[in-house]
């Protein structure tokens, strides 16, 4: 819908380019370079356009090029007015066939975006997005403890027309809506799904590491914005040259009711920390197998057995999206009795007793921290009066907490 | 008065002629996220207890929100009390969102998508929740809680963004689920909030949601009798990916998110058996 407007505002402007394309034929000389618009390219006057920030220009050499255009030209209607119109090329006298400007216009910008897809991943196109990233022009991360890490551009789908375009967080790796509806009528794939995480492979200076300790220091570590600037202690380096090189924002919210960390326990309680946890150094992400499972020291040595295995049926989605498979896996290897089957998570539980302390203690970031740093669960028995008890709790408490202040 | 009869117009409320000041309060620009205090709970003394070393021109300020203040005040005085108008109104508003009827209020707000929507693509446009980072104020700005994937946002308006975050406490969303878990939001599948977030949600991605999840609680969220001991199993997750391919140092992260996932599953499981 919102593409439907912006293709009519498009319109509007396009009516005025063509004026541009014309005129500098017949009034060469003076007038064109009065006007600044005049010596504007179709692709220049594209990526200005309100909505197209995050595209950058494709160099016509890249365009003109036929072997980067493979495949498109049946992906493309009015395949030769699209391309005449993107490179600013005076059309045919049989141009005049095509009833309505707006149709060829669709179909330049549907080629402008698919070459950009693939512009994009070269060295030239990597180079033109690390100049807009490192401006700030795709925004930042709206996750509160990701601090402001720049984010990119990305596609959910190769595929024109099937999502819009969203904002790629290195630091949390999950996606975003942009946060203008501007971009609502950008397709996702002008900008495809491998562009991103390309980009930080080429960059890894920008991409935050997957392990994060949190800083010693405890009272200042109240502030994310502090913890980040104390990077000055010691260069960060990860021991995986081919990882991310930044210092992650590591940071995980804790809810809190009156100050008490909602327990686990709580049917309302934290079920997501996972998503944004780090472990605290990079060795710790070798204690989980390529399934998913934690490696025990007695296990290890079935691990190596398996060896040849492992090749043979790797899948990238077998270890994390398939439970079912991760069940069979278990009971052929270890023959166990079938009441054990349901408790496979169970053991995993009791092999790292250590890293599971951690992550409840020190990983998250006290939002309002109580001096003693108590924990309790909060349960309340039946829905009425609890609401009763809780107001007479917070009638007591404000003495406490103007204290603090 | 005439001030506030200004104020109306420049902020362009047109429909009732606010007659109060917390009326005038609520339906100015940027003030969306508050809901209204109800006037006996104001007056109750005892719900005040400690404001008054927070707020300077403490009477006046109450005196303000409450319409009762002489026309007699200065008007140099006027223009700092607007201010520490504000802050009590925050202050108390902090307080009134964690009793039952603020609760009750706040649920409406919160079903019409007042707050906003979540910006994660996974979480389909869930309604937010407004919190703080702390207590106090002039400390924090207001973010927004998300019940699906229990993280924290920055409001996408700036005019949101300066609001302080102690005007609604770090207590509110968390008490909120607990008095409320039939709102507790589901890990997939659409929102279950009103029309507006269907509408939100219609995307390729709420196909998908519905094939993984035939057997979800309905579209009424978690229910109460209903465990939550394994709902991040069914949460999803975006997998940044190279030409198909899954990253390494990426996905071994991964990987050893869902192992801890999964422990955290197995440790509640375990927990619910002893229990029941």
């Amino acid at each position: 819908m919102s593409r439907q407007g912006q293709a009519d505002v498009e319109e509007d402007i396009i009516s005025g380019g063509d004026e541009v394309m014309e005129e500098p034929e017949e009034q060469e000389d003076g007038y064109t370079s009065s006007t600044p618009t005049s010596t504007l390219t179709w692709i220049s006057w594209f990526c200005s356009l309100p909505g197209h920030e995050y595209f950058c220009e494709v160099t016509e050499d890249f365009i003109e090029d036929d072997f980067n255009l493979t495949g498109l030209n049946s992906m493309v209607p009015f395949w030769k007015e699209a391309m005449e119109m993107v490179l600013d090329v005076e059309p045919d006298e049989d141009a005049a066939k095509i009833p309505d400007v707006s149709i060829v216009e669709s179909s330049a910008e549907m080629l402008y975006g698919l070459v950009h897809q693939r512009y994009i991943l070269g060295r030239a196109g990597q180079q033109a997005m690390v100049d807009k990233y490192e401006s700030g022009i795709f925004g930042s991360c709206p996750r509160v403890y990701c601090v402001g890490c720049n984010v990119v551009p990305c596609g959910r789908s190769d595929l024109p027309g099937i999502d819009t375009v969203k904002l790629f967080c290195p630091n949390c790796n999950d996606i975003y809506v942009p946060p203008s509806s501007r971009f609502q009528g950008v397709d996702g794939a002008f900008f495809g799904t491998t562009f991103a995480h390309l980009f930080f492979q080429n960059y890894r200076e920008s991409a935050p590491a997957p392990f994060w300790k949190a800083p010693a220091s405890g009272g200042s570590s109240l502030s994310p914005r502090s913890s980040a600037s104390s990077s000055r202690s010691s260069p960060f380096v990860n021991p995986n040259p081919y990882g991310g090189q930044k210092r992650a924002a590591g940071y995980v919210y804790v809810p809190r009711i009156y100050g008490f960390k909602v327990s686990e326990r709580a049917k309302c309680g934290p079920r997501m920390q996972w998503l944004r946890l780090r472990p605290e150094t990079p060795a710790q992400l070798d204690m989980v197998d390529w399934r998913g499972r934690w490696i025990d020291e007695d296990e290890y040595e079935d691990d190596e057995d398996e060896q040849d295995r492992r090749m043979e049926d790797f899948d990238p989605d077998a270890a994390d999206e398939d439970d079912d498979e991760e069940e069979e896996d278990e009971d052929e290897e270890d023959g166990a009795p079938p009441g054990q089957q349901q408790q496979h998570g169970q053991r995993h539980a009791d092999s790292i007793p250590t890293v599971r302390s951690v992550a409840h203690s020190v990983r998250t970031l006290p939002t309002a921290p109580r001096p003693d740093g108590a924990v309790a669960v909060i349960s309340l028995p039946g829905t009425g009066g609890g609401k009763v008890k809780m107001v007479r709790q917070w009638n007591t408490r404000p003495p406490a907490l103007t204290g603090a202040a | 008065m005439i001030r506030r009869a200004v104020e109306d117009i420049s902020t362009g409320s047109d429909s009732d002629y606010s007659s109060t000041w917390i009326s005038w309060f609520l339906s100015s620009k940027g003030n969306e996220y508050f809901c209204e205090v109800d006037e006996d709970f104001i007056l109750d003394r005892f719900n005040l207890t400690g404001l008054n070393n927070e707020v300077a021109n403490y009477a006046q300020a109450l005196d303000l929100i409450t319409d009762q203040l002489d026309d007699e005040v200065q008007d140099e005085l006027r223009g700092s009390l607007d201010v520490q108008a504000r802050l009590l109104y925050g202050l108390i508003h902090a307080r009134w969102i964690v009793t039952a009827r603020g609760l009750a209020k706040m649920v409406e707000k919160y079903k019409r998508g007042d707050f906003g929507r979540c910006p994660r693509v996974l979480c389909q446009s869930q309604s937010l929740l407004p919190v703080g980072l702390i207590d106090v104020p002039y400390e924090k700005s207001v973010k927004l809680y998300c019940g699906r994937c229990e993280d924290l946002y920055s409001p996408k308006s700036s005019r949101h963004g300066s609001i302080d975050g102690a005007y609604f406490g770090t207590t509110f969303p968390h008490l909120l689920y607990l008095v409320y878990p039939t709102l507790i939001p589901p890990k997939t599948g659409p929102p279950a909030d009103g029309p507006a977030g269907a509408a939100a949600a219609e995307g390729k991605t709420r196909r998908r949601g519905r094939e993984e999840l035939p057997d979800v609680t309905g579209t009424e969220g978690v229910g109460e009798g209903i465990s939550t001991a394994s709902v991040a199993l069914k949460a999803e997750r975006y997998r940044p990916r190279i030409y198909g391919f899954q990253l390494n140092e990426t996905a071994k992260l991964q990987r050893w998110q869902e192992a801890m996932r999964d422990k955290q599953v197995a440790r509640l499981e375990e927990l619910e058996e002893r229990g029941s």
